[in-house]
């Protein structure tokens, strides 16, 4: 197993009087693919935010390469190299491929942009990742695919020297052959050795690209199991009740004995 | 910014090198290509200006063949002077309509500049006297707020000149053309600091802010003015040339130079760096043909406009490009240039487009938002100037009436969407344009209001009827 990338240590978050973060323990390694399963109000979107900066935590540490540091804002987190890749994507219909990946970020100064440097840069992170539906990165988005907005969203978070990307239901609106893209990209993120989150819903999908399984259950990391070693009952389970077998949360009754 | 190492790790991808999956962007084009696509994305619906031009054209062999007097050089350097002021205050509210908002106060804000600018000339700088004690403290405390609501807004420029406003209005400086025009546009950013703030940081939508706005300054152009007076401008040489006026033959083909010079440079310039940078671009013959064609255009059109084209050839000389040639043109490219090629220009499309991801994207909205009324309010103070300059005189009407709704058709007939995210200056240009024909053409014919203001309505109801089918088309083809 390699060095954790990222920690994330006994993390609470409430909302008013709602708790939805219980002491929730989540460790991002380079090179895997963790997916993060669960429920609807389970609490994924939730703790994916409070890495991006977007929510801040009430208590718990998180730690980068082993240093503990403090996210307050998107920013922060964009400066250690974490990358959100959001359900609605996030890409401005009216801009090309070009303009949407360089977005906030433009190269150049800020009264004459190096569009040669950002075109190349690009087109060549695209191809790093093997991106090979997109025809020109001059198109602009609004002509793109479902799946094709969702690659360029991808390759944007991968653009920023990124070391872990978070990605909240990424092939959720997809068809067949789209989903099968981002997947595939999915995979090699992690091949160039990114930490990747897969928020998802959907199982096959899950199994399919996920080295860990992590599975929150009413605002509780229950179980962090290896994909391999898992069925997809078991996580079933892991997510209607909380529990399967040994695994999860304890019993009731081992409580009340 | 360095590559990352996700890009440096990566085994070399497929034959052909890194860059041989995007199939358009790594095989150039042969002219026939570039021009076959071209066409195949008109046929998509990406249409551009074409209508608006092809509009243009047809007005103009229209009212060519129904009157003798509409294609002659008078009438030609006529019509340019007329719809200038309504062009650019067209320019300025294209920046508006970018982000999806609307500002229905660009009309009266141009009149209480043009009021505030003519005073300045008429009362021999002496705005206090002008204006009365009361109503000037008021109007220098509005400048100072808005100075402040700017510095508030981190918006420097607006600041800096709602301060010259203040300064101007309180020195008392004596009466300079020069100082004037300064004095308009810097009331006019004052306003639009005014505007912007209520916009962005109250939250109101602006089709609300700028409808009260709307009335309020026309009630303040006829306290500044006073019920059925007129501040006349005629006798100000400098302010009467700024419409009225032409360069020199040397200044007309000086400008001739600059302009087709400039085109071609900055168009090969880019063409041959991207050539170089192993880049794909258009095919070489399609660009020089377009600078071959527009360095033809102007210097046609400098010959034309360096003709005598005095109706009395013998009594007086009227040659020269006109000035207000070389103003929309400057701020046409400045306008331009800042929408292409400046950060501020792609977060203006990227707020237009999708304003959380803009917001996600580490861009300041509101800022964003609130900038473009000073821009729009800004221009609209220069488009003041020139039609004032027009009429030689600034009466309370002036800037209301059709004005603003004239300014909003040029930018939509140019193409520029009302939904915000699509729309370029040069639209304003195009479709000002047409309006001015139309006015024009039409006044030649002897037509009373009724049937100019009829047709001019149904110029724009066409244009919109263009868009929304070409947009329809756009999205049909993607599915």
């Amino acid at each position: 197993m390699t060095e954790p990338l990222l920690e994330l240590i006994g993390i609470n978050k409430s909302f008013g009087p709602v708790h939805v973060l219980h002491d929730v323990n989540l460790t991002v390694r380079a090179g895997e693919v963790t997916a993060l399963v669960g429920d609807n109000g389970a609490g994924k979107s939730t703790l994916i935010k409070c890495v991006a900066g977007i929510h801040p935590t009430d208590s718990g540490e998180v730690r980068f390469r082993g240093e503990p540091v403090h996210i307050h804002s998107p920013k922060d987190a964009a400066d250690l190299g974490i990358e959100v890749v959001y359900q609605d994507l996030a890409l401005a219909d009216n801009l090309d491929v070009v303009q949407n990946m360089f977005l906030g970020r433009e190269r150049g100064s800020g009264w004459l942009m190096d569009e040669f440097s950002m075109e190349r840069a690009a087109r060549e992170t695209l191809a790093s990742l093997s991106v090979r539906t997109v025809k020109s990165v001059r198109t602009p988005v609004s002509a793109l695919s479902g799946g094709q907005r969702q690659t360029v969203a991808i390759a944007k978070a991968v653009l920023w020297d990124s070391k872990v990307v978070l990605l909240d239901e990424p092939t959720a609106a997809l068809g067949v052959a789209q989903t099968r893209q981002v997947l595939d990209l999915v995979r090699r993120l992690a091949e160039q050795g990114l930490g990747v989150v897969l928020i998802s819903h959907n199982m096959a999908d899950v199994f399919e690209v996920a080295d860990r399984i992590c599975t929150l259950y009413l605002g509780r990391l229950v179980a962090d199991l290896p994909a391999k070693e898992t069925t997809h009952s078991q996580v079933v389970e892991l997510i209607t009740a909380g529990r399967s077998g040994e695994l999860g949360l304890a019993r009731p009754e081992h409580v009340t004995l | 910014m360095t590559d990352s190492p996700a890009k440096t790790e990566t085994p070399p991808p497929p034959v052909g090198g890194a860059i041989s999956d995007f199939g358009i962007d790594t095989t150039s084009q042969s002219t026939r290509e570039a021009i076959g696509n071209y066409f195949a994305r008109l046929r998509g619906g990406e249409l551009g200006s074409l209508p608006a031009l092809l509009g243009l054209a047809a007005l103009v062999i229209a009212f060519t063949a129904l009157s003798d007097n509409f294609l002659t050089l008078n009438n030609t350097a006529n019509l340019i002077a007329q719809g200038a002021g309504k062009m650019i205050i067209a320019m300025g509210l294209v920046y508006v309509l970018l982000l999806g908002e609307i500002d229905l106060s660009a009309g009266t804000l141009s009149g209480v500049c043009a009021a505030v600018m003519a005073m300045h000339y008429v009362r021999d700088g002496n705005l206090l006297g002008g204006m009365g004690s009361t109503v000037f403290y008021v109007f220098v405390l509005g400048m100072v707020v808005a100075a402040g609501l700017a510095i508030l807004m981190r918006i420097w420029a607006g600041a800096v000149l709602s301060l010259i406003a203040v300064a101007i209005a309180m020195l008392g400086v004596p009466p300079n053309a020069w100082i004037e025009m300064l004095l308009a546009v810097c009331v006019g950013a004052a306003i639009g600091c005014i505007t912007g703030f209520m916009v962005s940081k109250i939250g109101m939508p602006s089709f609300v802010v700028t409808l009260a706005l709307f009335i309020t300054w026309q009630g303040v152009i006829l306290q500044f003015i006073g019920e059925g007076g007129v501040f006349g401008i005629r006798t100000s040489p400098i302010l009467f040339n700024v419409a009225n006026g032409s360069l020199s033959l040397f200044g007309s083909w000086l400008l001739c130079l600059i302009a087709a010079g400039g085109y071609a440079a900055v168009v090969l310039g880019e063409h041959f760096r991207r050539l170089r940078k192993g880049l794909v671009t258009r095919p070489t013959p399609i660009v020089l043909f377009k600078v071959g064609a527009v360095a033809a255009i102007a210097i046609l059109a400098t010959w034309a406009l360096t003709i005598n084209r005095s109706p009395n050839p013998n009594l007086v000389t009227i040659q020269g490009v006109p000035y207000v040639v070389p103003i929309i043109l400057a701020l046409l490219v400045v306008g331009t240039y800042v929408l292409n090629r400046t950060r501020y220009g792609r977060h203006i499309y990227a707020v237009g487009g999708n304003a959380e991801a803009a917001r996600r994207a580490g861009i300041n909205v509101s800022k964003i938002r609130a900038s473009v009324f000073v821009v729009s309010a800004s221009a609209a103070a220069i488009g003041a100037i020139v039609y004032s300059s027009k009429a030689g005189s600034v009466d309370p009407q002036a800037g209301g009436l059709n004005t603003l709704l004239f300014a909003v058709g040029a930018a939509v007939i140019g193409g520029t969407s009302l939904f915000g995210g699509r729309g370029k200056v040069a639209h304003a240009v195009i479709g000002g344009l047409v309006l001015a024909v139309v006015e024009n053409g039409l006044g030649l014919l002897r037509q009373p209001a009724a049937v100019v203001n009829i047709v001019t309505g149904l110029v724009l109801l066409l244009a919109a009827t263009v868009d929304a089918l070409s947009r329809r088309r756009a999205a049909a083809a993607l599915r």
